[in-house]
């Protein structure tokens, strides 16, 4: 894929914030990775999509993003869906940037809700979009309080949530924005990802950062960090596990979406992420429902 | 046989027991407006003081002063912490106080929205104290759980209901529960029976009458009412316009009134 | 046993100052000194109004006397009434004063029976033997097995003094304090009442009583002790 033309007339700054704004983002980015898990506020812009479509993680892509970047950016995995699409034409046309659906070949990944299966390496950053940095909050309405509980490591409370589920689950039933503890010091939302990628996270090569607009939050895992998924002595941590492999590709260790065929019942269950789906089928692995349509759609429309 | 006879007991005690905790000279006031006065006391483990007094006499600014809520003008709330001895609790630095506050003390509110999570369940209420010192057992903590809501006498069937789906009295008994389950060896209550139907209200006070003793709780208690003073509390604090005008055991102050506010205080108790 | 008196009273006055009647004063005694002996049980003499009831809550601390002081020997040492801290007044009433007064202090919900108990668990009885003993005592004064376990609050009012009874006996206090205890009883139970007075003395309590009831108070009298000869000037 290459990067779309160079247009003869700018109207906006490059990568869209003014040089300014993106100074004080980095320097945001800077203390975020300085204190893992800390979530530094940082002041927000008007971004030209709504709250809640991503204006963290455009602001922090815009603050780091150069010409020489590949970009690529998924929603709930795939490349393909609207707002991926749109957000990655956004950049190709404000930065310059060559994009890209290869995870291994991109530089920069924003993600809404996934990691992407393909193991992440030196060099590469995740871009997360958060739509409530503070795990606490559901629990405590107080901004006041949640600071103070994690500058003091006042972190009692957030097991309340865990207690909940499992009684009335019997087991711990959460399964996105599964909270984790980073470096045994800060407590912190993996943003709404399935709780099957929390271990993606821990020792980690590439750098995690994670930008919530409406909140004014960035936050960020360093390479190499730990993460742990807050768990009880007698509850462990478990990350969910399906009984079927991926229709089309044949996968048994991705994370898998149901998708509903038709109005009988009938129903598939393929790799959320898209690009981990093709690069298989393009190897030669097939599932049992290799060939079918919903495979043609894996690539972008023109 | 060598008597001592007690003639200063004030300066030197029967049987010497240190205080749990030392009010000295505890003066809040809002702008002009004083709240409460140049007040000094002393609570030794497992006595009950109450606070008694008409609204707008000082209780509750008193007693949110003593508890680290609102850090006085002038005076010291010196508490007997597991960690450092005898220390000014505003001395210590935020961080120590506030687990001091939740490893050592208990609050129950008047009203239980400010004292519960609404949100979440009555038994996840009653064992988030624990879940806050640091246990991280689930099935041991549902176990205390299901104990504690047996012990203030509600039905343990019903430990995953919301707080909204008990009475009000229910509701005082989760925060009962959930402020004793950690064993505080300091309790506060702000008029703890005071929305309460009677009949509501005399049981739960016989339950806490009950816990105090059986744990050897200290407890200092805010309330308007005179029957519950008496009921519950060893000694009493009277206070009027801020200042604590009365003090004394208990029965000594209801029968025996020295003060003129006292007086009038104990006349105007409705006889049935 | 040692002989010391277990109740010294020194030099006792008591006015009573009413200060949302003008600061009306009512004197009621002045000077009064008493001493009580183990064994002994000195009964209040005087009519109606001269001060004993008054006296006797002066004494248990529930009055805060004027002047003088009120010594009780608690733990082998006096502790002055009068003086001490309200913990220290609540540990002499807990394990060395008792107090039977004519009208008991209804708890709600408590039973008869645990109620009757409660004293011997606040000095750390094991409740099984509390039981026993309350049980014990409730069957000496003849309180029908039925009422056991009701709350005393609906009982009659020798009902209620049986059971005001029991509590103050179950325990073998050093020094007892009864005010009327035998006000609203029958003749048996009066006489039920003798006996449990008697055994306490022949342990070497000391008391100090009113009893209006001649027949009882002739039966437990050491001396008479009269009030009336203290009456403060008015």
């Amino acid at each position: 894929m290459t990067a779309r033309p160079n247009e003869p007339e700018r109207y906006y700054n490059y990568a869209y914030l003014d040089e300014q704004t993106k100074r004080m983002i980095r320097r945001a980015i800077l203390k975020a990775l300085a204190i893992p898990g800390y979530q530094a506020p940082f002041g927000s812009r008007e971004m030209p999509v709504p709250y809640g479509w991503g204006t963290g993680g455009i602001q922090l892509t815009a603050a780091i993003i150069g010409p020489d970047d590949v970009y690529k950016c998924i929603d709930q995995g795939a490349d393909d869906t609207t707002n991926a699409v749109s957000i990655r034409r956004f950049f190709a046309q404000v930065a310059d940037v060559a994009t890209t659906e290869d995870t291994g070949e991109a530089t920069i990944i924003q993600t809404r809700h996934r990691i992407p299966e393909k193991g992440l390496t030196e060099g590469q950053v995740l871009i997360f979009q958060v739509p409530q940095p503070e795990p606490l909050r559901g629990l405590e309405a107080r901004e006041t309080e949640t600071r103070a509980m994690h500058a003091y490591e006042e972190y009692g409370l957030q097991y309340v949530s865990l207690y909940e589920s499992v009684s009335t689950h019997g087991y711990i039933a959460s399964t996105v924005g599964y909270p984790t503890m980073i470096e045994e010091r800060y407590l912190m939302s993996p943003s709404p990802i399935p709780k099957f990628d929390n271990p993606k996270m821990g020792d980690n090569p590439a750098i995690l950062l994670f930008g919530a607009g409406r909140e004014k939050r960035i936050y960020a895992v360093p390479p190499y960090t730990n993460v742990r998924s807050l768990d009880f002595e007698d509850h462990p941590f478990e990350t969910q596990t399906w009984e079927e492999d991926c229709a089309l590709c044949g996968a048994t260790e991705s994370y898998l979406d149901e998708v509903v065929l038709d109005d009988s019942g009938d129903r598939m269950f393929v790799c959320s992420d898209s690009n981990f789906c093709a690069d298989r089928r393009a190897a030669g692995h097939a599932g049992p429902m290799a060939g079918h349509q919903l495979a043609a759609l894996d690539k972008e429309p023109a | 046989m060598d008597a001592v006879v007690m003639t200063k007991p004030r300066a030197s005690g029967m049987t010497q027991v240190a205080p749990l905790l030392r009010v000295t000279d505890l003066t809040k006031s809002y702008g002009h407006v004083v709240g409460c006065r140049n007040v000094s006391f002393e609570l030794r483990p497992g006595e009950v003081v109450g606070i008694v007094g008409e609204s707008g006499s000082g209780k509750t600014t008193l007693l949110n002063a003593i508890s680290g809520k609102l850090p006085p003008t002038a005076g010291k709330v010196e508490f007997d912490t597991s960690r450092f001895g005898l220390t000014d609790i505003y001395g210590l630095n935020e961080p120590d106080r506030r687990r001091m506050q939740r490893e050592e003390w208990g609050f129950v509110h008047q009203n239980p929205r400010d004292g519960l999570r609404m949100r979440v369940s009555g038994g996840a209420n009653v064992a988030e104290p624990l879940m806050n010192i640091g246990d991280r057992h689930y099935g041991r903590m549902r176990a205390a759980t299901i104990a504690w809501l047996d012990r203030v006498e509600l039905d343990t069937r019903r430990i995953d209901d919301k707080p909204r789906n008990f009475s009000g009295g229910m509701q005082q008994r989760i925060q009962v529960a959930r402020n004793l389950i950690h064993g505080p060896r300091l309790v506060f209550m702000d008029e703890p029976t005071g929305g309460l139907d009677v009949s509501v209200q005399a049981r739960l006070l016989d339950l806490l009458r009950e816990l105090v003793r059986d744990l050897n709780l200290a407890v200092i208690i805010v309330t308007h009412d005179m029957a519950v003073a008496r009921l519950m509390a060893d000694r009493l604090l009277v206070m009027k316009s801020g200042f604590v005008v009365e003090t004394g055991l208990t029965d000594q102050v209801l029968d025996d009134p020295q003060h003129p506010y006292t007086q009038l205080l104990v006349s105007s108790v409705l006889q049935i | 046993m040692s002989n010391l008196p277990l109740i010294v009273v020194d030099d006792l006055a008591k006015t009573f100052v009413l200060h949302n009647a003008d600061s009306a004063q009512i004197p009621v005694f002045e000077r009064l000194t008493l001493e009580v002996g183990p064994g002994e049980c000195v009964v209040l003499a005087g009519e109606s109004g001269v001060g004993k009831s008054t006296l006797m809550r002066s004494i248990y601390g529930n009055y805060l006397p004027t002047q003088g002081s009120v010594r009780v020997l608690h733990d082998g040492e006096y502790v002055d009434i009068t003086q001490a801290l309200p913990h220290q007044v609540l540990d002499v009433r807990r394990r060395t004063l008792g107090y039977v007064s004519q009208f008991l202090r209804v708890i709600p919900r408590i039973s008869t029976l645990h109620l009757v108990m409660e004293p011997l668990l606040e000095n750390g009885v094991a409740t099984e033997e509390a039981r026993a003993r309350a049980e014990t005592l409730l069957s000496a004064l003849r309180l029908p097995r039925a009422h056991w376990d009701l709350p005393p609050a609906t009982f009659s009012g020798g009902e209620q003094q049986r059971v005001n009874i029991a509590r103050s006996f179950i325990r073998n206090y050093p020094v007892m304090l009864l005010d009327e205890p035998t006000a609203s009883l029958d003749a048996e139970n009066r006489a039920i009442v003798v006996t449990l007075i008697k055994e306490a003395l022949g342990r070497g309590a000391a008391m100090i009583g009113i009893f209006h009831d001649h027949d009882v108070r002739d039966a437990v009298a050491t001396r008479l002790f009269g009030v009336s000869e203290f009456k403060a000037a008015a």
